[in-house]
């Protein structure tokens, strides 16, 4: 998995609660069998008018968030299915942070299976997020940018936001190094076959790790 | 000395922690592993990339149930990508040694239906999949909930999963339901009370009188839907219901009566402390129809379509105006004067065989609205042949319903059954997001009786007001 330890990047304002997994990438694109391609589904139904034409009013259409790579969203954002499609989707699409003040669970863990980080910040921080995205949008400027440090575990602009985010201890270790989990696990296999036993259930030869 | 009293989840936590390493998240074993076609492709594709093999392919089942046609089982899949992604999901449990229940087995059905029914979902399991409805599982006293592919790899690979303690939340029930209110009319009440995301975080357990007095499917049905309010997985303490509906399934265990006597240690001790408890009324729950674009956006059949304006918080007054539009609805519409185009009996909330009899009940002696399109999926092979022996499958016909083949079906569309744009469903299934029976199709959620009366009346109605002929 690739690291993740700093990231700078423009930031797409989708001012919506409750963002389902459904919308992130509608089902009619989880028959593929690969874990790439997913990028241009992303938001496939919002994105897209019936002609298959872009629709100009959706967020993410809009010139302001053209090559954003930081996502930032209001309340249970990923809420639905656990379709791991919707960060890969995401990711796919050019996106590494998601910031929103909440996040639903299984999604949330996803992301970390794929090298994003999901940041939760308080409601408050996130309103402010939105308006200074659309102040740099109304004044014409370049897009609005955040720097994410995961090292500090801070989210900060160039114009005196900054913020730090809780995140747990062990996740941030895997993303800042990239470590593979079932290989992390496996280190573990003697504890395994260990509970195994105890339990009545005959041994596993053993795999490589 | 006394043991501290424990809940049914630290019970079921406890005797599956495998390790707590420092600076680590615990990891738990995983006793049982339900595989589907969408979900476990890429999971298996990695293990091969990796050169690992599942490590206990015994506690492993699977069966492809959302992307599959619900018509004749004898024509071969029409879409392409449909048909690899089912052979896939064959190649892979051939190849991995998996048990699967395949399109043509007698047993093939929605994942989370066959798991009870084949006695594969027991009391005090650690059970996951690939799918957010795993909770339904834990009706049986199990600890069931969803993961996401790269933890399905995980599972097949090391038989745990890492995963943090979740917190505890007793949603306690109190009274008795009245008469025609169902399992789904409580868990939507439900959700509307604890929103979509009250539950984030939690493991639900629902306790109380009101529950206790639910058959083991209706339970069924009430922890299916513990994800629309956030919460991974719901379950509910096994008791004699439990141990009635196991008993002889195919793959209960072979010494029943010890299994029974360990499983009658499970349920929460007296004095067990909860993070969280919320209290509700069993008889507050009249019928219940979703308006808007999540589960929450819920009201009684007697209510109107409400008004945003009417709601303090900025971002939920937003959602319900989005939903609004998008549900082609004006607030002050009387919820019965709502008329519909299809009617989807099915999904793994509400396609049991107790659900198609009590929708059968309904229809018994009617036909369906000119202006309606209605269809039965049952959930599984067994569900399906049960039905058809106590002729149900006849009374849907005769008033002009589709009786289909098991799958996930018009749930969510993944196969031809979809709603077209701006169509409006009366659906027994759990999931009401904008698109989500296909694109512009506009889904309200209710139970088997009121989507069955909905569909003979072209319009939602009270269910209890109506005049049953059988
Ligand atoms: S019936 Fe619907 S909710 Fe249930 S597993 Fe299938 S697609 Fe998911």
């Amino acid at each position: 998995m690739k690291p993740f330890v700093t990231h700078t990047g423009v930031v797409a304002a989708l001012d919506r609660a409750n963002v389902d997994t459904d919308q992130i990438i509608p089902k009619q694109f989880l028959k593929r069998i690969e874990r790439t391609g997913f990028g241009q589904f992303l938001f496939f139904d919002w994105r897209f008018r019936p002609d298959g034409s872009p629709e100009p009013e959706f967020e993410l259409n809009r010139p302001e968030a053209a090559g954003a790579s930081i996502l930032l969203s209001r309340r249970n954002f990923g809420c639905g299915s656990s379709r791991e499609h919707a960060p890969w989707a995401l990711a796919d699409y050019g996106f590494r942070v998601v910031i929103a003040p909440t996040f639903a669970d299984i999604f949330y863990s996803n992301c970390f299976q794929n090298g994003m980080l999901p940041i939760r910040l308080d409601e408050q921080d996130v309103e402010e997020l939105f308006r200074r995205t659309a102040q740099a949008t109304a004044s014409g400027g370049s897009p609005y940018t955040l720097r994410v440090d995961l090292n500090t575990c801070t989210v900060a602009d160039s114009a005196g936001f900054s913020k730090p985010f809780e995140i747990d201890a062990f996740r941030r270790t895997c993303l800042l190094q990239g470590l593979d989990n079932i290989a992390l696990t496996l280190d573990h296999v003697d504890s395994i076959a260990a509970w195994e036993a105890a339990h009545g259930l005959p041994p596993v030869a053993a795999q490589q790790p | 000395m006394p043991s501290t009293p424990r809940t049914l989840l630290e019970k079921i936590w406890d005797a599956h922690l495998v390790c707590a390493p420092e600076g680590e998240q615990p990891l738990i074993y995983i006793d049982r592993h339900l595989v589907h076609e969408v979900t476990s492709a890429q999971a298996f594709e990695g293990l091969r990339l990796a050169g690992r093999r599942v490590r206990r392919p015994e506690a492993t089942f699977a069966t492809p149930d959302h992307n599959i046609p619900t018509t004749d089982r004898r024509l071969p899949i029409a879409d392409a990508i449909s048909r690899q992604q089912i052979d896939t999901l064959r190649n892979n449990c051939r190849e991995f040694g998996v048990r699967l229940f395949d399109l043509g087995d007698a047993d093939q059905g929605i994942v989370h239906v066959i798991g009870p029914e084949l006695g594969i979902t027991q009391p005090g399991m650690t059970i996951v999949c690939g799918d957010s409805h795993t909770a339904t599982h834990g009706a049986l006293g199990a600890l069931a909930f969803g993961i996401g592919t790269s933890e399905v790899e995980h599972v097949l690979a090391t038989q745990t999963l890492r995963q943090s303690k979740p917190k505890s939340f007793e949603v306690r029930v109190e009274g008795s339901l009245h008469p025609g209110i169902t399992a789904k009319d409580l868990v939507l009440y439900i959700i509307g009370q604890l929103s979509t995301e009250g539950g984030t975080g939690y493991v639900i357990e629902y306790t109380g009188p009101c529950i206790r007095s639910l058959g083991m499917e209706e339970r069924m049905t009430v922890c299916n839907m513990s994800i629309e309010a956030g919460a991974r997985a719901g379950m509910i303490a096994p008791d004699q219901i439990t141990f009635d509906y196991l008993r002889g399934r195919d793959y209960a265990p072979r010494d029943f009566e010890a299994a029974v006597a360990a499983w009658k240690k499970l349920p929460s001790d007296p004095g067990a402390r909860f993070d969280r408890t919320a209290i509700y009324q069993g008889g507050d729950v009249v019928p219940q129809v979703t308006w808007g674009t999540n589960p929450a956006q819920v009201v009684g059949v007697d209510a109107t379509v409400p008004d945003p304006a009417a709601i303090a918080d900025a971002s939920e007054r937003d959602s319900s105006n989005r939903a609004l539009e998008y549900m082609g609805l004006t607030s002050g519409t009387r919820i019965s004067d709502i008329a519909l185009d299809r009617v989807f009996i099915g999904s793994c909330t509400n396609s049991r065989i107790e659900d198609l009899r009590a929708a059968a009940k309904v229809v018994q002696g009617y036909s369906i609205a000119p202006n309606i399109h209605a269809m039965v999926v049952p959930g599984s092979g067994r569900v399906k042949r049960q039905a058809e022996l106590e002729g149900l499958d006849k009374v849907f016909t005769a008033a002009g319903f589709e009786w289909r083949e098991a799958g996930c079906s018009m749930c969510l569309g993944m196969n031809p059954d979809t709603l077209s744009p701006g169509q409006r469903c009366a659906s027994t299934s759990n999931r009401n997001f904008e698109g989500r029976q296909g694109k512009g199709g506009r889904t309200h959620l209710v139970s088997p009786a009121m989507a069955a009366a909905a569909a003979v009346a072209g319009h939602f109605t009270d269910i209890r007001e109506w005049r049953y002929r059988s």
